[in-house]
């Protein structure tokens, strides 16, 4: 009922951890077994490891959560000796997500990780958490397709972009993206925002941006992701503020082929049991049998 | 680890802004030092609060908070019987069962709060002697929660009456111990390990940051360590002497 595939692999449902809520799948696996999510992105990898930001990390807003990780990470040689191997074990799809601070960053970076037996790799030119390089390169379409275009010529796996909300016109850097050779697209990653300590006068965040998440974005994740599967053939992956089966069914209807989930886990670590439940639920309520025939209804 | 739903069976208040909630869970898996994360039921909250367990029995945890924003505001006024989703128990906890001899708790504020269940921890040790520290800023609290325990107290109020007027840490002769455990502010606790350096007394230190999983996954409480970057949640909140980058 919930199978799903996405470039050409088949996913048990169409539930995927985001990138950054669950580091590589072994922390909630203290909690349930992670294999009944469809699959996991891994935290946002860089060639070389990461220590991540200083000061303030998490802050929450109304119905949001604000983060300035800073891509901390052990880095992809790293990943692929010690993280892999564990993640590999797990019966569920394994995206890895690679971030880079410059164009050699990247192409170093997915030549590693082609050579691995990751199911797929999600190239993050949207991350609003790092100083260089990050989200640069995925704010206007022509350094997008730039990018997307020197990875998948080194790529011979399904190669997912994740934009970024912040672009100057989401729909074009999607349709870059597209022409460059990516098979799919996810979005959207956080919202660069704000918030201000009054008693300090100072910025809650070092950086003093960081990346907004949570229910607050879903209503504007839903928009950008129905904006650009009107325009682009590949499969996209939503993602922004899902919480509930509802959220799932909405973002289908709008064009989404699967969705990923972030904040909600922080409120609920058990979400992705009962939301497997209650997308069966709704499914069987609303007469669907199965996703497809409700994918991109709303035109 | 468990998350589940459970329930409200007391809860009190002990000093302005400071309470005691029990909830209903097998505290019997809990160690001295471990945290929960508390699950506000306002869906505009999207974290849940860790709170470090203060007391902890076969069927019953108890949390003692401040209020320090919305989220402890809105655990405030949960009442008996009412439901409350609970996190844990999380993290790992001071290392009672590494230490003996004549040990000294140090605590600062809401730090005094996994002070008791360690003292009681310590005590089931019948050789170990236990003294404890508990610095407030002007009002005491919880007090009379601490005297039942075998062990000598040191009080002080920086800015009150009772007790020794002045820092805790103006109390506390480090080279008196085989081993210290504070939980605290900061700067406190940054006095307490550059005074148990100087005579090398083993300290261990239970940091706080906020939270976000509180398992591990989302980096969100990182904290510096001369062996990298660690997470509060879990590779904490206690982290020993020989790992804190605080030097002066």
């Amino acid at each position: 009922m919930l199978e799903t595939t996405l470039c050409g692999i088949p996913f048990k449902n169409p539930l995927i951890a985001a990138s950054g809520v669950f580091g590589f799948g072994a922390e909630y696996g203290e909690l349930y077994d992670v294999s009944i999510w469809g699959g996991l992105c891994t935290k946002g990898l860089t060639l070389q490891p990461k220590s991540g930001n200083s000061g303030y990390r998490i802050y929450e807003t109304a119905s949001g959560v604000m983060n300035s990780i800073g891509l901390q990470n052990p880095g992809v040689e790293a990943f692929v000796n010690t993280e892999l191997p564990r993640m590999k074990k797990l019966n569920t799809r394994i995206i890895a997500n690679l971030g880079g601070h410059s164009t050699d960053d990247y192409l170093l970076g997915i030549e590693k990780l082609d050579r691995t037996d990751v199911d797929m790799i999600e190239l993050n030119i949207s991350c609003p958490n790092v100083k260089s390089g990050g989200m640069a390169f995925g704010l206007q379409a022509k350094s997008a397709g730039e990018i997307v275009g020197l990875c998948r010529e080194r790529c011979h796996k399904p190669f997912m972009v994740k934009l970024s909300p912040n672009a100057e016109n989401i729909v074009d850097v999607a349709l870059a993206c597209e022409n460059a050779g990516a098979d799919a697209l996810s979005l959207v990653n956080t919202f660069q925002a704000m918030a201000i300590d009054v008693k300090k006068r100072k910025p809650v965040f070092e950086n003093t941006y960081a990346g907004l998440s949570g229910a607050a974005i879903k209503p504007l994740a839903l928009r950008m992701v129905h904006a650009v599967c009107q325009k682009v053939s590949i499969p996209v992956v939503g993602i922004g503020g899902i919480r509930t089966a509802e959220d799932v069914i909405e973002f289908m209807m709008a064009g989404a082929t699967a969705v990923q989930i972030g904040a909600a886990l922080f409120s609920n670590p058990l979400l992705p049991i009962q939301m497997i439940d209650g997308l069966q639920q709704l499914m069987e309520q609303e007469k669907i049998s199965d996703l497809s025939e409700i994918r991109g209804i709303i035109k | 680890m468990e998350y589940f739903q459970t329930k409200v069976i007391n809860h009190y208040q002990v000093g302005k802004g400071i309470f005691v909630m029990e909830l209903v869970a097998n505290g019997s898996r809990c160690r001295a030092g471990q945290f929960f994360m508390l699950k506000t039921a306002d869906a505009s909250r999207p974290l849940m609060r860790p709170i470090s367990i203060y007391q902890a029995t076969d069927n019953s945890v108890s949390f003692m908070y401040r209020i320090s924003g919305q989220g402890t505001e809105e655990l405030s006024h949960l009442k008996n019987n009412d439901t409350i989703f609970i996190l844990g128990p999380l993290g790992n906890g001071f290392p009672c069962e590494k230490v003996s001899g004549r040990i000294a708790l140090i605590g600062g504020g809401i730090g005094i709060a996994p002070l008791w269940f360690t003292a009681e921890t310590l005590l089931k040790n019948t050789e170990n002697e236990v003294d404890v520290y508990l610095g407030y800023r002007d009002e005491l609290f919880a007090l009379d929660h601490f005297v039942i325990l075998d062990t000598d107290f040191f009080i002080a109020t920086e800015y009150g009456d009772e007790g020794y007027h002045g820092l805790i840490t103006d109390l506390f002769e480090p080279d008196h111990y085989d081993a210290v455990f504070a939980c605290g502010p900061e700067p406190m606790m940054k006095a307490v390990f550059t005074m148990c350096k100087e005579v090398r007394t083993p300290l261990w230190i239970s940091a706080e940051r906020r939270m976000a999983c509180g398992v591990g996954a989302c980096l969100g409480c990182a904290f510096p360590t001369l062996n990298g970057v660690k997470r509060v949640c879990k590779d904490g909140p206690v982290f020993a002497d020989k790992e804190l980058c605080w030097e002066s």
